[in-house]
């Protein structure tokens, strides 16, 4: 079951949201509502669904309505209509009490400028949602001080927040959302703050926790890039809507309108794109150890090929046979292409980034096989159908 | 000139009766609490006259050492010898004595009434008119009323000192709570925290400062109304003063104002610092 599901959620910010919405649906624009009645739609019909682990991250500029979309999950900012389930049960119904409940055991929070508090040492800064929740003083630091050495701060606990650089400090916000174990991190522009190299890092320390730990993560941020890296999903919101939902891949191959066109103009393609997007299936390209050499020479015949991938009877890869070695075997008379595999080629998976692949290319020139995590051959890839897919994102 | 035909609103009047509802049905209650609240001022300073003088002033200027450094410990060092060497160090202890309690009282009421000044729109709403009636109101004419319910003496002087002293107490609190930056308070209610959690755990440990900056307005505020007081009996160095201006004598009125500007500088770097060492 999805662990977050948003429907039609609409936020609009003065004292008469009804007004407002009776507006809307009108088909008056935001503008013309703002003008007439004072008030300001910070969200339009949102809708979608978060499943179990996933990262799902919503793109968009200041005044998208990102930040108050993340508000609104943990109710720090009230939605004015539609529904928030979380795990099945819908949170804009629950009282003041339920909602403390739900905010000490469901979510972690992590915000744009660390918001730590700078009269508490990082070890009390990393207890303080424990502390909330009256756990006995002995465990939660306990916790708090694993949770610390999660993110890689051992030795910095009597610290003051003032004493870290800015990456140090996110890890600690990092770090006191994870130590109550919630299901749902909630990012907010987590990592917008701190310079680029120190956030490309704490980017790849998020995924590699995430690899381990399989919460369901929010992640709101400003930067494409940084949306294309890290979603399993992206959001992309425009004044309060959702322009385009979609994995990195879809978003880049298909953009739906001109707007997130303009966004992904100045991505690096190649790595966002995986192989996944350009995999050619075809069982001519696979031969078996015991075909007969003069049967492997007829499939080259056809395919045009300089080698072809051996495999077991199960697809798992073996190596390649060259075309000039199959030919000399015929000549010879051998029973079976079973002596003149060559197995040291290098392999790459669906989800290897075209980045990857293309150094890759570049040094083997020829195509590579693709195989899953258990080396079963799914296709190949070569270097021309990289140029056109690249040349198809370029396209207007 | 010519009399104008509108009459006078009798406002006076209406304080008098109003006052004197006030005094009929309440002032068995003050004048109750008046005699042990006397009693409780006298025995401190009776209490801090039984040590020798000069072993206040190293106590004194040991805590000035510990809190503020070399340069306050010598200052009090000097300042205290100087007004036992005037022979005003009974008057000293007990304008001191004053004016701590009255902090105390002040601090005591001001700082719950800031929390609800910050954390309340309405409670602000009444309570920002009502200081600044309690600030600009001349400082005198909070001794006439004082009088007929805790009678004349050191207790309508503690009375007025602490209506006088309290306002910075509670505006500073107010605004040190205002002043925690709104992350921090998202912060805490992503946490779950109660809005006493919010407030004990965030809120008034990040105020610490600024509530003891009002602090150290009210002991300031304190100090000076209580040289007031001494027209209705307060005593100490005011009383000094006062009995200088009644017999028009400079040098005596003089003495004693430099014996308060002492004490107030005393005062003044010690407790400014116990606020800045907080963070």
């Amino acid at each position: 079951m999805e662990k977050i599901k948003i429907v039609k959620l609409t936020k609009i910010f003065g004292p008469h949201p009804e007004k407002a919405l009776q507006l809307l649906t009108e088909g008056k624009s935001k503008d013309d509502i703002f003008n007439k009645t004072g008030q300001v739609i910070a969200l339009t019909d949102i809708s979608f669904e978060i499943p179990e682990g996933e990262i799902l991250v919503v793109m968009g500029l200041s005044g998208s309505g990102k930040s108050t979309l993340i508000r609104c999950i943990n109710r720090l900012i009230d939605p004015s209509f539609g529904q928030i389930f979380i795990d099945g049960i819908d949170i804009t119904t629950l009282d003041h009490h339920a909602l403390l409940e739900l905010r000490r055991h469901k979510f972690g929070m992590v915000f744009q400028n660390f918001a730590l508090f700078p009269h508490r040492c990082i070890l009390n800064n990393v207890e303080y949602g424990l502390e909330i929740q009256q756990i006995d003083k002995a465990l939660r630091q306990e916790k708090a001080k694993e949770t610390i050495k999660l993110v890689g701060l051992e030795g910095w606990e009597e610290a003051m927040p003032s004493q870290l650089s800015g990456g140090m400090q996110q890890r600690v916000g990092l770090a006191r959302a994870l130590a109550i174990d919630p299901d749902i991190l909630l990012m907010d522009e987590a990592f917008s703050a701190l310079d680029p190299l120190i956030r490309n890092d704490m980017q790849n320390e998020l995924m590699s926790l995430q690899a381990r730990m399989k919460k369901t993560i929010l992640f709101i941020t400003h930067d494409l890039d940084e949306a294309l890296k890290l979603g399993d999903r992206v959001v992309m919101m425009k004044d309060g809507q959702v322009v385009q939902i979609g994995t990195p891949e879809e978003i880049i191959l298909a953009p739906t309108n001109h707007y997130v066109k303009q966004f992904i103009e100045n991505v690096d393609k190649s790595k966002v794109l995986t192989v996944n997007a350009i995999l050619t299936q075809n069982h001519h390209i696979i031969a078996y150890p015991d075909n007969k050499p003069d049967t492997v020479l007829l499939q080259f015949r056809k395919e045009n090929l300089p080698y072809l991938f051996v495999v077991q009877r199960d697809n798992t890869l073996i190596g390649i046979v060259q075309r000039e070695a199959v030919r000399n075997a015929v000549e010879r008379g051998d029973k079976s292409i079973a002596n003149l595999i060559q197995e040291n080629i290098p392999t790459v998976t669906g989800t290897t980034p075209l980045k990857t692949l293309i150094a890759l290319l570049a040094k083997w020139s020829g195509p590579l096989p693709v195989v899953d995590n258990s080396r079963k051959v799914q296709g190949m890839v070569d270097s021309h159908s990289v140029l056109v897919v690249l040349a198809e994102t370029e396209k207007d | 000139m010519k009399e104008f035909s509108v009459p006078k609103l009798p406002l006076d009047d209406w304080i008098d009766q109003s006052l004197a509802f006030l005094t009929e049905h309440f002032a068995f209650f003050t004048k109750s609490i008046s005699e042990p609240l006397e009693d409780i001022i006298e025995g401190i300073v009776e209490g801090l006259m039984y040590f020798p003088v000069w072993v206040l002033i190293i106590f004194f200027s040991l805590i000035g050492w510990r809190v503020a450094g070399n340069k306050v410990a010598l200052g009090t060092l000097i300042g205290l010898s100087l007004l036992w060497n005037l022979r005003l160090w009974e008057a000293t202890l007990e304008t001191f004595t004053l004016v701590i309690v009255a902090t105390f009282i002040a601090v005591l009421v001001g700082i719950p009434i800031g929390i609800l000044a910050a954390i309340s729109k309405k409670a602000n709403h009444v309570l920002m008119p009502l200081m600044d009636f309690m600030q600009t109101m001349p400082a005198f004419v909070y001794l006439i009323p004082a009088i007929p319910f805790f009678g004349l003496g050191v207790v309508s002087a503690l009375f007025s000192t602490v209506i006088f002293a309290m306002p910075p107490a509670i505006r500073l609190t107010c605004l040190g709570i205002k002043q925690v930056p709104t992350e921090l308070i998202e912060a805490a209610d992503a946490f779950g925290s109660t809005r006493f959690q919010k407030l004990m755990k965030v809120q008034f440990p990040l105020a610490i400062p600024t509530i003891m900056a009002g602090i150290n307005q009210t002991i300031m505020l304190a100090l000076s109304m209580v040289v007031i007081a001494a027209m209705i009996g307060a005593g100490g160095l005011g009383g000094e003063v006062w009995k200088a201006i009644q017999r028009l004598e400079a040098g005596m009125g003089f003495q004693a104002g430099i014996a308060i500007v002492i004490l107030a500088m005393i005062l003044d770097r010690i407790s400014q610092k116990i606020g800045q060492r907080k963070m």
